[in-house]
């Protein structure tokens, strides 16, 4: 380690001075502009409570009516459905591909979702979803079943989207998990087996406990994606119909860019902000502590 | 045995259900719309075309060969510049010491993993300032900032793994430390910055949101941003929508597939450290 402020200064300073310029200012202003009127006055929290009373937001009225629920419950909801099941698809598949003939095949199909663009992931949806083209019908009328274009409907709207995402979604917790499997030593495993131990024994008492670092990373980064998304309501369903995808960075953008008014707006950035730095925050900490 | 069949099955049922979305929309894209309102599994009538492909390619209002060519403009810039601006900090994070290390790189691990919504009034408002809104060097300054975080804490990782020993011999014959960084510690760097590359790149070209608050002009959109003008206003034309799809998504893919190792890597090391 050495402390030569004239090479520092080299090698930081414009990663730094970027920061500063166009992450940090602009995130002290957004914070600043939360609590400012249109005219520039500080109002508190007024802001604030409008934005959470407003009925884009926060829904109550959708608990025994059906969607829209708010955007703030609607990204709530896709936390609670989203990244359970990334989490076990991502566990699973990586154990069971682990062991097939052609599993990193497979496996780099299943990664293709992470790979192109978010905004195509929402067409893909759209597709997925579609009346007459979509693959749900097909599947369905195989059964008999009459389908419908299940994003265009505030009752299913949503829930097409969080299940297209998880579709889109799980090559990102297959590829850690599999990355964290090939760190679990053979002999543990070889161990298990003599004493003969059963699959789902050693799957439960060996695999999941050692996986667990990565289970934590793929939780934030999932927990982050979730709060963040954006580009796939946006080209499936606007939010519609009638709010009812609606979520918060979409509702960001709208009162932003569509009603022009940027202080509702900062609002809605700084309660997305707040919850990402909560979740983010174990990351720190882990970086904090392993600092000399 | 009979399990470990059946097992592969399983596998390949569930690798069928992540590659039938894709099958669809090349389907959709090669085929005229009237044989696909029936489902476009169905393979009775089949008539391949290249029309959807090539409408997509030269949309009257949307042209994605435009697009495609925007994209690049930004892309390229947007993904070198991050990648020299944060590899000299991470490599300055991980070998000196200064008094204001610890708050500084705070604030990089702080700013990564910040949703964009949080700086897009301030960065619009700031561009309209400096006269750089609806230009692709403001988009490309934007990206440059967003990029920095995470490059920088990944190759500040990357360095803290490397022994000095090459560093230290190159010092002790005279070189200046700005000279053993671009000689010595830059071509050891190359796989983390491959890995580094192939991420941001994929970033930058998939972004949406960025160019959606600073780009507006219709003949300097880019190619992302032309997909939902594909839609169609009374139905959803599917044939060029999902030509569109296609086109878009294919840069990304290729990257992923001619940098695999280095894009899992990459994918691995930003989330696992």
């Amino acid at each position: 380690m050495k402390n030569n402020s004239r090479y520092v200064l080299f090698f930081i300073l414009p990663a730094i001075l970027m920061l500063l310029i166009f992450v940090v200012y602009p995130v002290a202003r957004t914070v600043i502009l939360s609590f400012l009127d249109s005219d520039g006055q500080f109002v508190g929290f007024k802001n604030y409570s409008k934005v959470i009373s407003s009925r884009e937001v926060f829904d109550p009225a959708g608990f025994s009516r059906g969607f829209p629920l708010g955007a703030l419950v609607h990204n709530l909801l896709w936390i609670a459905i989203h990244l359970p099941l990334t989490i076990i698809l991502g566990l699973s598949l990586s154990v069971l591909l682990k062991n097939v003939k052609g599993g990193s095949f497979i496996k780099s199909i299943i990664f293709l979702g992470m790979v192109m663009p978010m905004i195509v992931g929402g067409v893909m949806i759209n597709f997925i979803f579609d009346r007459n083209l979509g693959i749900v019908n097909g599947v369905l009328s195989l059964f008999g079943v009459q389908g419908k274009t299940w994003t265009a409907h505030p009752d299913t709207a949503l829930l097409s989207l969080i299940f297209g995402s998880v579709w889109l979604w799980t090559g990102f917790s297959v590829v850690l998990y599999s990355a964290g499997l090939e760190t679990i030593p053979k002999d543990y495993y070889e161990a298990a087996q003599l004493d003969g131990a059963s699959s789902w024994k050693i799957f439960t008492k060996i695999t999941v406990p050692l996986l667990r670092p990565i289970t934590v990373v793929v939780t934030t980064m999932t927990l982050l994606w979730e709060l963040k998304v954006f580009d796939i309501v946006y080209v499936a369903t606007m939010g519609g119909p009638g709010g009812a995808s609606n979520v918060l960075a979409l509702q960001m953008y709208t009162y932003a860019f569509r009603a022009f008014d940027f202080n509702r707006s900062a609002v809605v950035a700084v309660i997305l902000t707040l919850s990402t730095l909560a979740v983010s925050l174990s990351l720190v900490r882990s970086v904090r502590d392993e600092q000399p | 045995m009979k399990k470990k069949i059946l097992w592969t099955i399983i596998g390949w049922l569930v690798g069928l259900i992540w590659i039938v979305p894709f099958v669809g929309v090349l389907m959709t894209a090669t085929r005229p719309l009237d044989e696909l309102l029936g489902g476009c599994w169905r393979v009775e009538p089949f008539h391949p075309t290249l029309n959807n492909l090539v409408g997509a390619w030269n949309h009257p209002t949307a042209s994605l060969k435009q697009g495609m060519m925007n994209s690049l403009i930004v892309t390229i810039p947007a993904t070198f510049l991050p990648l020299i601006i944060a590899t000299m900090a991470g490599y300055g994070f991980s070998r000196y010491r200064f008094r204001t290390k610890k708050l500084l790189f705070a604030l990089v691990v702080i700013t990564l993993a910040l949703p964009q919504q949080t700086i897009a009034i301030p960065i619009f408002q700031l561009m309209n300032w400096l006269n750089l809104v609806d230009t692709y060097f403001g988009l490309i300054l934007v990206h440059t900032a967003w990029g920095i975080p995470w490059i920088t804490f990944f190759m500040r990782n990357f360095f803290t793994t490397i022994p000095r020993a090459m560093e230290e011999t190159a010092r002790i014959d005279g070189a200046s430390d700005i000279t053993t960084f671009f000689r010595i510690v830059l071509p050891m760097a190359l796989p983390a910055i491959g890995s580094a590359f192939a991420l941001q790149f994929t970033w930058v070209w998939s972004d949406f949101f960025l160019a959606l608050i600073l780009i507006y002009s219709p003949e300097k959109l880019l190619a992302t941003q032309r997909i939902p003008l594909m839609r169609g206003v009374y139905h959803v034309d599917w044939g060029l929508l999902s030509s569109a799809a296609i086109i878009v998504m294919i840069v990304p893919i290729l990257v992923y597939l001619l940098l695999q190792r280095y894009y899992i890597k990459g994918m691995i090391g930003w989330s696992l450290k």
